[in-house]
Parts: structure tokens; C-alpha cells; sequence
């Protein structure tokens, strides 16, 4: 998983409350293997009309955002399905950082699987952030995952992230190795366990 | 003197392995689910060259690309068929147990566990898929996750979480007849907000809840999720007790009765603190149908759709646009005003037999309006509805009996609803092309679909239901 510690660039806003990732990857496209690339996918039923023509006026088709790394959103942006592949057509777009003022709680978790950053700031300053962006198209953010800013012109957000998450993405870390290192205490939690709950186990 | 715990604390302390100073904790899964949606995860463990630590804990089923009319052999479209062999591939290569698309067991993951035994209270349960919150209502503590996650389960039995917060939902009083668990959890989402429960588990407590069946139950730990909770629970009483025994995961002989006695001791202690209360008052409830794109967008029956003119706020009133927009619908139409173009009756939340019953209940010697699809839960459930002779009610109303999956609710299987339809459904999300690109989802109860179906337009249910045994 690459790191994530410092990132400058495009910021898109996309103001949609409970953006959900039926709309960041419509069902149809979960067939597609990731070694496929699912950028292309992305918020494909926003993005193009029936006959797959672009919606000019869709933000992410304006020429000043269409490079975006950064997305801005709006409360509980990524709620719903657990399709961890909404973070893969994220991030295979190019977008290494979505800030809003609250996720869906298996789509953080996705995100951090995967290196994309989710940063929480409140809606006053979302609002704010996206009214900047809205005035000037292609502005360009500078998201610091070791101090939690983000860098609006000479304006400094606070951005807030659990420690965990913040550690594994500055440091590229995924679980299995980590876990690993406890497999003498999963194997000891197994047996007693089995004592404990006798009943836990499936019985035919 | 102890301190009194909350359920989901006895079940979260039952399954930790270790808690690192971070407040992460690493826990023990009791039963995995996986799909054919769960292939990415499988990848992940074919590039390590891993292998699943524990199949015996682990079970596929075939559900959301599986046909669910027409031939289930032979699948036309060669992309869909692909996903079916991959989950059997997947899981005879690992040594997991399948119930694949021939097996009698099969069906929509959320319905076979409960039915099959497998989801017992006091169980940690995952799957990758949101609505396994399901299984709470059997008093396990269950939530969806991610394929990286769900790799991780398959290669350690573990997961790494941060414990959430609790919050108690209380539904006192009783609920009126015709209105149904979908109403219920419909009447929650639109008081809490589509992200009303983010970073909380829930316990649903409270006579109104007690008195619900294990199907009632199910629906509402069901949608937990469109609240924003991952996981949603009710503590496991004499009902449910009743509905595991005999089943044929589920312990049998002296084995269940000391499993009763252990998972009796599943319950809130007098005096545990949540981090949030909701109270909800069932006499209240009317049947509710959503007229929006999120779940959260449900109005009673007697109510008209939102008119963004009269909302103060300019965000909301933004967000009325776009979905009213979307919905095709006019500011300030009256719900019942609202014509249909076809029905759905399946889903993990509301395709279980007793959803069945009701829906038959109400198309009893009637006729539907519109065409629609009726998808059973399971393949059993299916078996035990035409034994009943529900599937001869629907067929005679003009509805079409299908199969057992996921189906018109999420749309994967080819079983779509056309652009631009309006669809009224007993399923969980209205998202935007949820159930096909452009399609108009009203969610609802099983039976406030039949009553749509018979007149064509939203429908309350409560009149059609005189002088019939609902």
C-alpha cells in the first residue's frame, strides 16, 4: 500500500449529502477486476447521461477539476453498500484524499485499506472550503496527513482522523503482517474459548 | 457489584483476542458469510498465497448475481455466469462449505443464516456486504466490512476494530395492525437521518420490539445500516430461542439447553449507560413509503412529498430539489396520488415467509395493476410459501413467482427496473439506479406493496386489510 503523508492538488467539491457508493460505483461495474482499473467507473450515472455522453456540468467533467486528487464532499459521503471497490474507482481516478464532515463507517475503513485519506472537518468549514473552490475552479489544496492541515491559499484547516488510521497511512501499513505477530495469542484465544463457548460452533 | 454492561459490551468482551493502548482491538470472528461478491477478497489471498485459516467457520452462498427468473443452469450472460463459477471455484478451493445455486439451502445470505442455524446469539458475524446487520436480531453482533477486511477474516479468523459507541433505540407501546417492522425502522431512519447512527451500534429494545417475530426482528437490525450503524441488535428472548431450535446448525439436545442458559445471560443490565437514547412510541407508526433517494426521505402514507419552496434552508431545500428531480415527482403531490409501474416483493429484508403471508394477505383473490416480480428469500422459503399456496396468490393477482437472490433490489442479476419506472419495493435503499440505472425506488412493507399493486398508486394498506385476517 503506498504511504500517504503529503499531498498537493485539485480539489473537486462535490456537494451531495449521503453520496453513497451506489452512486461512486453503480452495481453493474462490480464484475470488473480491479487489475481492470475502475477510475473510468466512477461516478459513472452522475457523470454521463444514458447514451454515456459526458454531463457537461457534472464537476468532475469541468476542464479545472477533471485532474482532481482531492475531493470535497458533504456529510456522510461514502454511506451504504460495503463495496470496497467505490474506493477502488476512487483511487483509480487519481483521488488520494476525500475531505467531509462525517463518512460512512465501512467506507473509512475501505479507504484506509487501500492509502486513500479520509479527512474530517466540520460543515461550517466544509461549506466555507467549498465556496472557495466554487469561486476559484482548480485550486489546488495541500493536505498534511503529519500535522492534520489543509493548506486553502494562506488558510489552515484542522482536519481530524483516528491516530490508528493516521499511523497506517503515513507509514503504507496493512493488517496481515501486524496481525501476524499475535498468533500465538489467536491460537490461545481459540482453545479457551472452545471451552467457554461450547455452542459457538457450528453443530453439524 | 459489578458494572452493569450494555449487550453489545458483553459481546464485544466476549470477542477480544487483545486491545493494543491505541483502543483498537483485535477480534475473534465466529462465523464468516462470503459470496460471489466476495472475489476481490479471495485475489488478495491468491497474490499472498494464503490460504482461509478457518473454512470450517466460514460459508458461501450463491445470492446476488444468481438468475432469479428464468433458467438458473444455463446463465445467458457470460459475465454473470463467471461470478456464480468463481464463488463455487472460490470455496471448493478453499474447503468451504457452498450453498451454491442448486442447493436447497440457498438463498440470500441474510436469510439462510438465521434459517439455517448458523447465526446464533452471541456470535461475531461478518460478511462483506452492509446488510449484515441482519443477524443482530438473533442477538449476535453482526456487521459488514470491505474485501480487504474480508481477507483478513478468511486468512486469520480476526479483525482489527475500534470499538463504536452504543446507542439504545426503545419502540414502546404496540404497533397498530397493517403497520409492519419496515414501518417501524422506516419511522426510525427518517427521525435519526441516514447518518443518525454513524459510529454506533445499536440495541433495539422495548415492548414494541419484544413483541415482533425473529422475521419482524430481522427486518429491522436489517436496515441499521441506512441509519448509518454498522451493526444493530436485540437481545435474544424465548422467541428467539423457540426460532433456532431444531435447526440444523443450530446445538442440538442438551447442547441447546446449555446454550439457552449462556445466551439468556445476553441481555442489557439494569442500569448500563449508552452514549445515546432514542425513544420511539409504535402506536405513532403509520405505514410508511419514501418518495426520495435515501432512506432517510419516508413519510407516512396520509402525507404529500416536500415542497423545497417552503424549506427554509437552502441546503435541504437543494437536497428536495435534486431528489424530487430524480423521482420525477411534483412539490406537494400527495403520496397516494403517486402511480406506479411495477412492484417488487424480495430482498434480505423483506422476502422471509412471514413477509410472504402478508403480502398474500392483502392480493387475496385480487388483481395487481401493474406487473411485478416476487422473489422469495430463499430457496425454502420458497418451497414453504408454495406449500401454503402463496405462490398460487400471487400468480393469480398476475405478479410472476421467481426465485431465490438478491434480484430487483440491487439489480446485478439482470433483473432490472427500466429507466425512468417507478417501482414500489420491499427492499432497503431508493438510492438513485439502485435498481437499475434510472429507476424510482419507493421503499416500503411487504404488504403496503401489495396494496400498491392492487390500485396501481401508493397505497395504504390498512383498508384493504377490513375483514381480512392480516
Amino acid at each position: 500500500m503506498d504511504k500517504f503523508i503529503r499531498l498537493t492538488g485539485i480539489a473537486c467539491p462535490l456537494d451531495i449529502a449521503n453520496l453513497n457508493t451506489d452512486q461512486l460505483l453503480p452495481a453493474r461495474f462490480l464484475k470488473v477486476p480491479r487489475s481492470a482499473g475502475l477510475g473510468a467507473a466512477l461516478l459513472h450515472d452522475l457523470r454521463f447521461d444514458a447514451e454515456r455522453r459526458e454531463q457537461p456540468d457534472f464537476p468532475l467533467n469541468r476542464p479545472a477539476w477533471r485532474d482532481a486528487k482531492i475531493i470535497v464532499g458533504a456529510r456522510n459521503f461514502g454511506c451504504g453498500s460495503s463495496r470496497e471497490a467505490a474506493v477502488y474507482a476512487l483511487y483509480d481516478y487519481g483521488i488520494r484524499c476525500v475531505i467531509a464532515p462525517s463518512f460512512g463507517d465501512i467506507f473509512a475503513g475501505n479507504a484506509v485499506q487501500n492509502g486513500l485519506l479520509t479527512a474530517i472537518i466540520s460543515d461550517d468549514e466544509a461549506a466555507m472550503l467549498m465556496g472557495v473552490l466554487g469561486e476559484k475552479p482548480g485550486q489546488r489544496l495541500t493536505v498534511d496527513l503529519e500535522q492534520q492541515t489543509i493548506q486553502c491559499g494562506n488558510r489552515p484547516f484542522r482536519f481530524a482522523i483516528d491516530p490508528v488510521r493516521r499511523t497506517r497511512l503515513l507509514n503504507g501499513w496493512d493488517n496481515i503482517a501486524l496481525t501476524e505477530s499475535y498468533i500465538d495469542k489467536i491460537a490461545a484465544f481459540k482453545v479457551s474459548d472452545r471451552t467457554r463457548r461450547p455452542w459457538a460452533a457450528p453443530s453439524q | 457489584m459489578t458494572e452493569p454492561l450494555t449487550l453489545f459490551d458483553k459481546l464485544w468482551a466476549t470477542h477480544e483476542i487483545v486491545r493494543r493502548e491505541d483502543g483498537e482491538a483485535l477480534l475473534w470472528v465466529d462465523r464468516h458469510y462470503v459470496h460471489e461478491g466476495s472475489f476481490n477478497a479471495f485475489n488478495q489471498l491468491k497474490a499472498r498465497g494464503a490460504r482461509v485459516a478457518e473454512p470450517g467457520l466460514t460459508f458461501g452462498v450463491a445470492d446476488h448475481y444468481v438468475p432469479t427468473r428464468g433458467s438458473r443452469r444455463v446463465i445467458d450472460n457470460p459475465d454473470i455466469a463467471r461470478m456464480v463459477r468463481t464463488v463455487e471455484e472460490n470455496t471448493a478451493e478453499h474447503g468451504i462449505a457452498l450453498f451454491g445455486v442448486e442447493d436447497p439451502r440457498q438463498g440470500i445470505v441474510h436469510v439462510v443464516g438465521p434459517e439455517q442455524g448458523l447465526t446464533l446469539p452471541g456470535l461475531l458475524i461478518v460478511c462483506g456486504d452492509s446488510h449484515t446487520s441482519t443477524h443482530g436480531a438473533l442477538g449476535a453482533y453482526a456487521f459488514g466490512i470491505g474485501a480487504s477486511e474480508v481477507a483478513h477474516v478468511l486468512m486469520t479468523q480476526t479483525l482489527w476494530q475500534r470499538k463504536p459507541k452504543r446507542m439504545r433505540i426503545t419502540v414502546s407501546g404496540c404497533l397498530s395492525p397493517g403497520v409492519a417492522a419496515k414501518d417501524m425502522v422506516l419511522a426510525t431512519i427518517a427521525s435519526i437521518g441516514a447518518d443518525g447512527a454513524t459510529g454506533h451500534a445499536i440495541e433495539f429494545a422495548g415492548p414494541a420490539i419484544r413483541a415482533l417475530s425473529i422475521e419482524g426482528r430481522l427486518t429491522l437490525c436489517n436496515m441499521s445500516i441506512e441509519a448509518g450503524a454498522r451493526s444493530g441488535m436485540i437481545a435474544p428472548d424465548e422467541t428467539t430461542f423457540q426460532y433456532l431450535k431444531g435447526r440444523p446448525y443450530s446445538p442440538k439436545g442438551t447442547a441447546f439447553e446449555r446454550a439457552v442458559e449462556a445466551w439468556s445471560a445476553l441481555t442489557t443490565d439494569d442500569g448500563a449507560e449508552f452514549d445515546r437514547e432514542v425513544e420511539l412510541n409504535a402506536p405513532d407508526i403509520a405505514p410508511i413509503v419514501t418518495w426520495g433517494t435515501s432512506p432517510q426521505d419516508a413519510l407516512p402514507i396520509d402525507a404529500s412529498v416536500p415542497d423545497p419552496a417552503r424549506e427554509p434552508d437552502a441546503a435541504r431545500a437543494k437536497y428536495l430539489r435534486e431528489a424530487l428531480d430524480y423521482m420525477g415527482l411534483m412539490p406537494g403531490t400527495k403520496l397516494t396520488n403517486i402511480a406506479i409501474d411495477r412492484i417488487f416483493i424480495g430482498s434480505c429484508t423483506n422476502a422471509r415467509i412471514e413477509d410472504l403471508r402478508a403480502a398474500a394477505a392483502v392480493l387475496s383473490g385480487r388483481v395487481s395493476k401493474v406487473p411485478g416480480l416476487v422473489s422469495p428469500g430463499s430457496s425454502a422459503v420458497k418451497r414453504q410459501a408454495e406449500d401454503e399456496g402463496l405462490d398460487r396468490i400471487f400468480r393469480d393477482a398476475g405478479l410472476e413467482w421467481g426465485e431465490s437472490g438478491c434480484s430487483m433490489c440491487v439489480g446485478i442479476n439482470g433483473d432490472v427496473v427500466p429507466p425512468g419506472e417507478r417501482c414500489a419495493s420491499s427492499t432497503n435503499r431508493n438510492f438513485r439506479g439502485r435498481q437499475g440505472p434510472g429507476a424510482r425506488t419507493h421503499l416500503m412493507s411487504p404488504a403496503m406493496v401489495a396494496a400498491s399493486a392492487i390500485t396501481g398508486t401508493l397505497t395504504d394498506v390498512r383498508p384493504l386489510l377490513a375483514g381480512r385476517k392480516a
